[in-house]
């Protein structure tokens, strides 16, 4: 790695093992702009905003550039200010510039940086070719007269997560990014991950917006409207507000909800717990009964559709367990059914996640029952967000209120979840025969935590010494597919989640680069710690449903096939 | 769809044969149609938005079927001087094609301009199926039309 | 049969022969078969002659050596030997037929042409004057004679038009292939990197970096993996020096690039060649295999550990793939946009190996230059720019085609004595050179040397070597669209200055062209020019406003006269109608005073009316009407 000193702009800047050169600049406390600059991609150097001018007056987008001890760089030169100001321009001039209703105004790259550079007129006539609104994905809406073709979401899509459902179409002023034949995108093989969105500068693509549906329930007196919000959601909601990623604002968002209307509010990680120890007994039964191998954790929704569309033989190592959303939703479908022949009201049941591909999932007809989907709407963190900026609400002026009982206590395992490798440390810890507080301790340095894209631990069950592997971001997953088709790694146990870093990661958040996820991550392990108790089994309230329920009742509450 | 099979094997299905693969398949087909590409993208383990993705970058492909006769005017700088747009207006003229169509109603051609064919000392040039026809005229590109047509009528009289 | 592998020895010995059966060749027709030719309708010249001579009982011959490198048959010094050669160059004149020894050329030769061809000149030995070349009233019989190749050098189109492109051990006959030996058993690689830097060979395919520092780059990296590619990908409009390479002396480009594969220590080679050159395809691929079939290419060549195998890629229809690291996404079966550099294609290139790329031209110099040494070539062109360089001429020029000159030869050499001057005895404009990447020269560069240095001091550059002559009557604004068009066309659309920026430069310019645009179009396209050229992403993107920068500096009158003016000179004023609008018109009788030809009529305070039988559209009236009646219909 390389080390030195840099002189940005005259100044001396020390660099030490930076990537590029636009990196060193934003360490030194220069933000220069980007489109399709994200570190966590490939570089592709395509917007030229990042453009540097060296001592030769040579210029040269800094993205590409390697810092090198001595270099000499100018940032903000008459002639690069131009240059941005022009290429701004140029965009604007190709671009669908109703900002004031767009879904993504006020966080648009596009729209902040014309307005950092002072652009306020476009020389050019407006030529765009007509396009058309793709919003037949239950994730995700495509605006294509938005986009700019920074190729974000297109690196993403291959790169990260490994299904390149979009890309770029024709060439030069007519390259489109879409996917094949200019298809919609429910006619392709998307599991509607949407990191895509999430990584889109402009309103290209957007989350699938349904606060519509959320307010009118909540507005309906007929409804009663029970909310449950998934672990990733508590430390990633504060970041609208100012607060740092990972600061856990659970209660305070309770508070807000019930502000907002909301009737009853939940915690995902009472289900979480289920699926701990449903999914710990399964794979303690396929151990004894010897397989299927690996089991596969069935939490991310957007990985069951990856199988179901690209590699359905392995279908069968799914965990039957549906995902902690769809039990938790079926336990309080069948809890309040009484409640709503009794008292007239129907109960309309919002999950809050930081997932696009949850939306997805609550629209399978696997979770539909008499008609109904058991999870009535699917909102992410950004759009709880927008609802409640839009109330007026001042999230971190609220009052700290507990999610109500009886499904508001979770277990600590249950709250890792929504970091990679929760899951697997979730049901190790109900597997381990030794379930002293150090076996414990010792957990948290293994494998299991960690920021690796590919991790895998080992531990003893009885006898058996358990393989175990943890990934994160799709395309990991598909080349681990790989190596266990060619015999070349076996695992007894996987858990995948398709986004990076986990839930925290998901599309449904608030826009961060790794390192703000590590912190909601951190957020999440330190909400562990300060669990009153941190194992599934130990949540007094799940034992004690889990005994009224017959095999039966538990079977079809807890549990799915996606092969049938 | 066995013949196009054919081919990618006669590449090893590696993926980096894949322009190659198009430029057979279209050779043959004449254009390449959704079925084959998702064929290619299948046998070569890629995506489909890929080989759609490269497909629509290269000026050669077709995604759409083309006349029998692919008729092009070079439009290269020599041939631009020596007024090689007068000859694809008056074809297009003859053919009746209306704003974006490229392919005469009845099929049997289509019109296309070509970048610099490199036979810039016979500009201009018109080329039908490859084979070139120097030093052309409006008038002289209709006549040849013409023939051809008549060849065609002939032929379906046979 | 096939022939079995060479080793060094058999190479020589089969160089002996064919060079002695070459010597002992007592006529050769040469037909050219290049592209331009070919068109004329050469194959079937070539057809009939061989038809006619058989029927004639003259014996023909087709090639040097059996296959199996044995003397054909017994030389009587009677036989006839018929041949497809490589182009000539002289495609205006094309279909062309060459005899040697006599070294007579016939122009324009015509199917019906070949009986007599055989009875006159090859039976009795009388030239055909109808055939000859002739300028300005003097017939040329004898083909060195002809202007437009008396003042040529030709190196590395010296076997284009001489030799049987299809028939290596023509090649062979002419020393073909003894560079490479030279470069496999005499030379180390440091050595032949050395050998052609001191040579100063310079890329012939735009920028002019030194090859032998690219080689030796390459040489330098750590052992592995490594790549030779050959850039044919020459997409400029109106340049085909590298088409008539490939077709006419496709040996010379494969021995090229075993050279480089020695001294890069690299076994893979690929040549990418143009998807509208299937004729170079076809011919590079008939000298693979030969090469192949003879031990000069594939594994242990000459007995030797060093492998080596080339491919040909066919390009399909994208001029940016000749840009570096788009050809080599090309090749590895991906759209070909160009990537950011560093890392630079040495370092990682084709499938992110180490890779040697040059053009056609250039490594078609590297054989002669391992041959005949480094300052042989040096005695050659320029200090800086050594060795020739292949320029295609065309546009309004009396003759157009493929000229081969020493580097620093004038513009004025080149068109005037080479080309014959300006067609139709009209004046001379300017010189579009380098295609849409490269600048226009004008009047005052005609003296000037051309060679990489001098032409990038004014703003132009050799690029792959078109040059498009143009005469008075040419609109330069009309040029600057044309080739903004061209580009624009090709652009990638990856980085944002190239493709949204020549998109607006093109509607601009479409705009002044037609006479609608205004002094602050010309600044924007000013401002346009500057970022684009200086943050586009590859060459292509920062080159494209070439034409444009150069014409409004050289021609920025043509450009007022269609934005101040409304009316140039050159372009026959606008193409549609002109009329007045009723209801806009009050009457004032501005137009009715401009207009040249007296074409308006009307009383004051009265809608006027253009009389269109009179009206030369000159739009004289529309661009002085203060109310905007005036319209094209």
């Amino acid at each position: 790695m390389a080390k030195g000193i840099m002189y940005i702009d005259g100044q001396r800047v020390p660099f030490d093992g930076e990537p590029n050169v636009l990196s060193v600049i934003r360490k030194a406390g220069i933000e220069l702009p980007t489109f399709c600059y994200y570190s966590d991609l490939s570089v592709y150097g395509a917007c030229r905003m990042c453009v540097v001018e060296d001592e030769r007056g040579k210029i040269e987008t800094s993205c590409s550039m390697k810092p090198r001890d001595g270099l000499s760089i100018r940032t903000n030169t008459a002639r690069l200010l131009q240059h941005r100001r022009m290429i701004l321009e140029l965009l604007l001039a190709s671009h669908n510039c109703s900002c004031t209703t767009c879904e993504k105004s006020g966080d648009c790259r596009l729209q902040e940086l014309s307005m950092r550079f002072g652009v306020r007129r476009v020389r050019f006539r407006d030529s765009r070719e007509e396009s058309t609104l793709d919003d037949s994905s239950p994730a995700v809406v495509r605006d294509p007269s938005k986009c700019i073709l920074c190729g974000d979401c297109v690196r993403m899509c291959e790169e990260t997560i490994g299904m390149g459902i979009i890309d770029f179409a024709r060439r030069g002023y007519n390259m489109r990014v879409s996917p094949a034949f200019g298809r919609k995108l429910s006619e392709t093989h998307c599991i509607s991950c949407g990191q895509c969105a999430a990584v889109c500068p402009t309103g290209a693509i957007t989350v699938y917006n349904q606060i519509g549906k959320a307010w009118r329930a909540i507005h309906d007196p007929q409804k009663r409207v029970v909310v449950q919000i998934a672990p990733a959601v508590r430390v990633a909601v504060g970041e609208a507000f100012g607060l740092p990623a990972g600061q856990n604002v659970l209660d305070q968002l309770v508070t807000a909800l019930k502000f907002m209307g909301v009737d009853e509010v939940y915690d995902t990680t009472f289900g979480a717990d289920f699926t701990t120890i449903e999914e710990s007994q399964e794979f303690l039964a396929r151990l004894e009964k010897g397989g299927p191998f690996p089991m596969f954790t069935s939490c991310c929704p957007a990985w069951i559709k990856y199988l179901e569309n690209e590699n359905p033989k392995y279908l069968k190592n799914i965990s039957t367990c549906k995902s902690p959303m769809e039990m938790f939703a079926s336990i309080i479908r069948k809890h309040y059914q009484e409640k709503d022949a009794e008292d007239g009201r129907t109960t309309f049941h919002i999950a809050i996640m930081p997932c696009t591909a949850k939306k997805m999932e609550a629209a399978r007809p696997q979770f539909y029952h008499n008609g109904k989907p058991d999870v009535d709407v699917v909102l992410t963190t950004l759009e709880i967000i927008n609802m409640i900026k839009e109330s007026g609400i001042q999230l971190p002026q609220m009052e700290l209120e507990s999610p109500d009982l009886p499904f508001g206590l979770g277990s600590g395992a249950a709250v890792i979840y929504g970091s990679s490798g929760g899951v697997a440390e979730a049901v190790v810890r109900y597997c381990l025969p030794d379930k002293s507080k150090n076996t414990l301790r010792e957990l948290q340095y293994s494998a299991l935590r960690g920021n690796e894209s590919i991790r895998e631990a080992t531990v003893q069950v009885g006898e058996r010494e358990i393989k175990l592997a943890v990934v994160h971001g799709l395309i990991n997953a598909q080349k681990l597919l790989k190596e266990i088709d060619e015999g070349t790694a076996y695992y007894d146990l996987v858990e995948v989640m398709t986004c990076p870093n986990g839930c925290v990661g998901g599309a449904g958040q608030p826009y961060g680069l790794k390192q703000k996820k590590q912190d909601r991550a951190a957020g999440l392990y330190a909400a562990d710690r300060a669990a009153p108790f941190k194992r599934a089994e130990k949540n007094p309230v799940v034992r004690d449903f889990l005994k009224n329920y017959t095999d039966e009742e538990r079977h079809e509450l807890l549990h799915v096939s996606y092969t049938d | 769809m066995a013949r196009v099979e054919e081919i990618i094997d006669s590449y090893g299905c590696e993926r980096h044969h894949l322009i190659a693969i198009m430029q057979d398949v279209q050779a043959e087909f004449k254009y390449l149609s959704p079925q084959v590409l998702e064929l290619i993208a299948q046998k070569l383990d890629i995506g489909v938005a890929k080989v759609y993705s490269v497909a629509t970058f290269y000026e050669n492909f077709s995604l759409e079927a083309k006349g029998k006769y692919i008729i092009k005017v070079c439009d290269g700088t020599a041939c631009h001087v020596r007024k090689s747009q007068p000859i694809y207006n008056a074809i297009r003229e003859y053919l009746e094609l209306e704003e974006k169509q490229k392919t005469s109603a009845d099929g049997l051609f289509t019109l296309e301009t070509v970048a610099c064919l490199g036979a810039c000392g016979l500009a201009p040039v018109v080329t039908v199926n490859d084979q070139v026809h120097s030093k052309m005229s409006p008038e002289l590109a209709i006549e040849l039309l013409d023939d051809l047509r008549k060849e065609e009528a002939a032929h379906d009289r046979d | 049969m096939t022939a079995t592998k060479l080793t060094r020895e058999q190479l020589k010995v089969r160089q002996m022969k064919a060079k002695r059966a070459l010597e002992a060749q007592h006529r050769q027709v040469l037909i050219c078969a290049g592209t331009g030719c070919i068109a004329g309708g050469s194959l079937n010249i070539y057809d009939r002659l061989k038809e006619a001579c058989e029927k004639l009982g003259v014996q023909v011959q087709v090639s040097l050596l059996h296959e199996d490198g044995e003397v054909e048959s017994p030389s009587k010094g009677k036989e006839l030997h018929l041949k497809k050669s490589g182009c000539h160059g002289f495609c205006e004149m094309g279909p062309l037929l060459q005899i040697e020894p006599d070294g007579i050329l016939y122009t324009h030769v015509q199917v019906e042409d070949c009986e007599e061809i055989i009875e006159k000149t090859l039976v009795k030995g009388e030239v055909i004057q109808r055939l000859l070349y002739q300028l300005d009233g003097v017939t040329y019989a004898k083909h060195e004679d002809i202007p437009f190749y008396h003042k040529q050098h030709r190196i590395v189109l010296e076997n284009c038009g001489t030799t049987d492109a299809e028939d290596i051990d023509e090649y062979l006959a002419k020393d073909g292939y003894s560079a490479f030996e030279k470069a496999l058993f005499e030379m180390t690689d440091e050595a032949i990197c050395k050998e052609i830097s001191d040579s100063g060979l310079r890329g012939r395919g735009g920028g002019g970096f030194p090859a032998g520092r690219k080689w030796e780059s390459v040489r330098t990296q750590p052992k592995g993996k490594k790549y030779v590619v050959c850039n044919g990908d020459e997409g400029d409009p109106g340049a085909f020096m590298d088409r008539s390479i490939m077709e006419g002396n496709p040996h010379s480009i494969i021995e090229g690039m075993l050279i480089a594969g020695v001294a890069a220590g690299s076994d893979e080679g690929y040549i990418y060649v143009r998807a509208e050159y299937p004729l170079a395809v076809s011919r590079l691929k008939t000298a693979i295999a030969k090469a192949e079939e003879l031990g000069l290419l594939g594994d242990h060549i000459l007995g030797t550990d060093f492998s080596f195998h080339l491919h040909v890629n066919r390009g399909a229809g994208a001029f940016v793939c000749g840009e570096g690291s788009a050809l080599t996404a090309s090749i590895e079966g991906k759209r070909g946009m160009p990537r950011v550099k560093p890392p630079r294609t040495v370092e990682k290139g084709l499938w992110a190996r180490p890779t040697v790329l040059n053009n056609v031209e250039t490594f078609s110099n590297v054989p002669l230059i391992i041959r005949n040494g480094a300052q042989w070539y040096r005695s050659i062109g320029t200090e800086k720019s050594p060795g020739t360089k292949a320029f295609a001429l065309t546009g309004n020029v009396v003759n157009t085609g493929l000229i081969e000159v020493p580097m620093g030869t004038t513009l004025r050499e080149v068109i005037f004595d080479i080309g014959g001057g300006i067609k139709d005895g009209k004046k001379f404009k300017a010189v579009q050179i380098g295609g849409p990447s490269g600048g226009c020269l004008t009047e005052e560069h005609l003296d000037m040397p051309m060679d990489f240095d001098s032409l990038k001091k004014v703003g132009a550059m050799i690029g792959s070597g078109g040059l498009v002559v143009m005469d008075e009557d040419t609109c330069m604004v009309e040029v600057a669209r044309f080739f903004m068009n061209f580009t624009q066309n090709e652009s990638c659309g990856k980085c944002v200055p190239c493709r949204e920026g020549t998109r607006r430069m093109l509607e601009i310019l479409t705009r002044i062209v037609n006479n609608e645009g205004s002094l602050e179009d010309l600044d924007l396209l000013e401002t346009l020019a500057c970022t684009i050229s200086e943050t586009a992403l590859c060459g292509l993107g920062q080159s494209a406003c070439k034409p444009v920068q150069s014409t409004l500096k050289y021609f920025r009158n043509e450009y007022l006269a269609h934005v101040v003016d409304k009316h140039c000179p050159h372009c026959n004023g606008r193409k549609k109608e002109l009329q007045i609008d009723p209801e806009l018109c009050k009457g004032c009788g501005k137009c009715m005073k401009q207009c040249p030809m007296d074409a308006i009529s009307g009383q004051i305070r009265m809608p006027h009316v253009i009389d269109t039988e009179k009206c030369i559209k000159c739009g004289a009236c529309w661009g002085c009407c203060p109310f905007g009646a005036i319209r094209e219909e």
